[in-house]
């Protein structure tokens, strides 16, 4: 069983998110995040050369301009393959526990799986960003010591 | 609670049988270990399990029948199958289904009321969890919050279900013995019958091993006991070897290499042994040295003018910077004396390089403090008449107010001076007054560069400490073998189908890099500067010595 539903995330992009039942015991989310933009790269990248040549006419060394290049094609590979997220996805299953999965443009997933035993509650928590307050979806985690929730996780990127 | 089968992906093509493992109760779990194959004599598997059970302290049991058919189903061995689960009863009994060639799998798990009441047995559901047995048995749980208060060793896996699977694979090393390859009463399936892993290579390795670590060690030993003979512990040696970092890191070393021998950092600058490298190094030493003290000449000589439009008394200025002037050339000569040594000494001093990166930039550390040995000096002196001068001038200006330091309490006390003393004491007070910005200023040169000096030593020793405490070992594991480290596991779920039991496969998901470096972080040296800002402020006003580390175990100077 698969649903397909689009929602907009705080800052505007689109997203969409998917829902598939694999059991009555299985289910699974998938949240699609927007994609990078051929604007914001290309703003971004003449940012970049355009200081690197105003450092240029200032030094009248050459090394700079080439330093740029490295400095952009290196921080396009960073941003990829650490920052920029491609979808997350969200299988729950039952009586086992709750993964989350989160991969990244370049192709690396990192996943997290979390024990039913430890998980305490799933609740809709408040944070105030900028001028407004947005809400996010998290695990309070049981304490080993005492019954109290330890560590908040935040499935999904706001 | 639906109840889960973990099943090992090895198993998966076996041939029919029963399904021997352990059942946990309180996760609703069971994890098959091996399969049992047809032909078997019950008692004969009922001796087996309570032998392996013995041995390592797990329940294993048969838990139900494993059933790999062709296309038409047998239907006498189906009944012979269910008739077993009256000979071996265990609540609930697993039937698991697979047809050959096929990717659909059936699993019923049964709870038998009794012999009188068949038709009352329920079916539950059931989830597959298929897991790649060798890598469960080899791999290490690292759980993220680590409970102080309970021992690892004999407490029956009650602590997380995951964490009671990955136990019960691990413990039961006995059942994995016997193979069903191999001639006994009963033929087991696990996952040995893969294939044992072996390669001629590593078998030649091991064997070599051995007589080559007994000789390194012999060799380690004799050197060990060398060093530690009692003409080293005579005093001028024993001072000099306390103070050379390359000595404190080659004791480390040397009780690195006697402990394990796959420490030896193999970061190996050969280059350093190659004869020009040495010689241009050799070469460039000499300049330098030479450099630094025509600086420091024209420093001095800028001090006994009118340095930074201060006006310095001149008779005490001529004296200080001829004196120190006379030590800079005395430090010149002294040099170029050992200049033609200085190649042979450096190759030889290079050799040793070989034991190490770290060993390299402690003899760099030592080049630099041995080199600077003057600028050492000159702060020394200034340092003293700087805190001779303090001393003198706070107690000289108790006087001067009426009043005396009593040592008896520890406290200031007022006191009745005689006339010709305050005559005398408000003399001496104003001239060491009026000398004051003159030794000021000289202490202060002095102390910035040698605070220049200590700075760079201390980073390079930092840059030491943290080699010596990368866990190399661990850093190369998670990298060559990644299942060995786990930080925990991740589910994928196989092709479903409708009426069918839902199946996933578990694999182990590594522990990042910075997880391994934390957690098996090696002990360092421990040479951390002992002072606060605070204090060392203080220090520096009062004109005190600065002493920037101490080894452990060293006395107090």
């Amino acid at each position: 069983m698969e649903d397909e539903q689009s929602f907009s995330d705080i800052y505007g992009g689109r997203l969409a998110l998917q829902r598939r039942c694999y059991s009555p015991s299985c289910l699974e989310f998938c949240l699609s995040c927007p994609r990078i933009t051929l604007r914001s790269l290309t703003a971004v990248t003449c940012t970049v050369w355009l200081a690197a040549y105003g450092l240029f006419t200032l030094c009248e060394n050459s090394m700079i301009l080439s330093a740029a290049i490295f400095i952009t094609l290196l921080g396009l590979l960073g941003y990829l393959h650490f920052v920029k997220i491609d979808h997350e996805t969200l299988l729950i299953i039952d009586s086992l526990g709750i993964q989350m999965t989160s991969s990244y443009a370049s192709g690396k997933e990192s996943t997290t799986f979390i024990e039913m035993g430890e998980v305490k509650d799933v609740v809709i928590n408040e944070a105030i960003y900028m001028q407004k307050v947005i809400y996010y979806l998290c695990i309070l985690l049981k304490d080993p010591v005492e019954p109290h929730g330890i560590s908040q996780v935040v499935p999904l990127f706001q | 609670m639906v109840l889960k089968a973990f099943f090992p992906t090895c198993c998966a093509s076996a041939d029919s049988g029963l399904l021997v493992g352990r059942w946990v109760p309180e996760q609703s779990s069971a994890v098959v270990l091996a399969v049992v194959h047809f032909p078997f004599i019950p008692i004969q598997v009922k001796e087996l399990l309570a032998q392996v059970q013995q041995a390592s302290q797990v329940g294993v049991t048969v838990l139900g029948t494993w059933c790999h058919r062709r296309q038409e189903p047998e239907e006498s061995l189906g009944h012979f199958l269910e008739g077993l689960g009256a000979i071996f009863s265990h609540k609930p009994w697993f039937q698991l289904c697979r047809e050959r060639g096929s990717k659909s799998w059936s699993c019923k798990a049964t709870h038998w009321q009794g012999p009188t009441s068949h038709a009352a047995s329920g079916e539950d559901q059931v989830m597959l969890i298929f897991y790649d047995q060798r890598k469960v048995l080899l791999s290490q749980l690292h759980p993220p919050a680590v409970l102080p208060d309970r021992q690892a060793g004999d407490t029956t896996a009650s602590a997380g279900g995951l964490a009671a699977v990955f136990d019960t694979v691990a413990r039961s090393e006995a059942l994995f013995q016997s193979d069903r390859f191999d001639e006994g009463p009963v033929r087991l399936s696990h996952w040995q019958s893969e294939g044992v892993e072996a390669s001629i290579l590593v078998e030649l390795a091991k064997w070599a091993a051995g007589p080559v670590c007994l000789l390194l060690a012999c060799l380690l030993s004799l050197v060990s006991a060398a060093s530690a003979c009692r003409v080293f512990k005579l005093w001028p040696l024993s001072f000099i070897w306390s103070k050379l970092s390359t000595c404190e890191q080659l004791r480390h070393r040397l009780e690195q290499l006697t402990l394990i021998f796959s420490t030896r950092k193999a970061k190996n600058p050969a280059q350093l042994m190659r004869k020009d490298l040495i010689g241009q190094l050799a070469d460039a030493l000499i300049p330098v040295a030479d450099h630094v003290a025509k600086e420091l000449q024209h420093l001095l000589q800028w001090l006994m003018g009118a340095p930074a439009g201060l006006k310095m008394n001149r008779a005490l200025d001529q004296v200080l910077g001829r004196f120190f002037l006379y030590h800079i050339h005395l430090w010149i000569s002294y040099i170029h004396l050992m200049s033609p040594f200085i190649e042979r000494i450096l190759w030889h001093v290079g050799l040793s390089a070989c034991l190490g990166l770290t060993v390299a930039l402690s003899i760099l550390s030592d080049i630099i403090a041995l080199l600077t040995f003057h600028i050492y000096c000159f702060y020394v002196y200034g340092a003293r008449l700087y805190c001779l001068k303090i001393h003198g001038l706070s107690s000289l200006w108790r006087l001067f107010r009426g009043k005396k330091w009593n040592v008896l309490r520890q406290r200031v006390d007022s006191c009745s001076y005689d006339l010709d003393q305050l005559f005398i004491g408000t003399l001496l007070f104003t001239i060491l007054v009026f000398l004051l910005p003159t030794t000021a200023l000289y202490y202060l040169v002095f102390t910035l560069l040698r605070l220049l000096v200590v700075t760079v030593q201390g980073l390079i020793h930092l840059l030491v400490d943290l080699i010596n405490s990368l866990p190399l070992y661990s850093l190369g594991l998670r990298l060559c073998r990644p299942y060995r480290l786990a930080a925990g596991v991740k589910f994928r779920v196989l092709e479903h189908e409708t009426g069918r039991p839902l199946r996933l496969l578990m694999q182990i998901n590594p522990l990042p890099y910075s997880r391994v470096v934390h957690t098996y972080r090696l002990p360092t040296c421990g040479c951390h500067p002992k002072h606060s800002w605070g204090s060392l402020c203080r220090k520096l006003f009062f004109g005190e010595l600065i002493y920037p580390w101490r080894q452990r175990g060293d006395k107090q100077d």
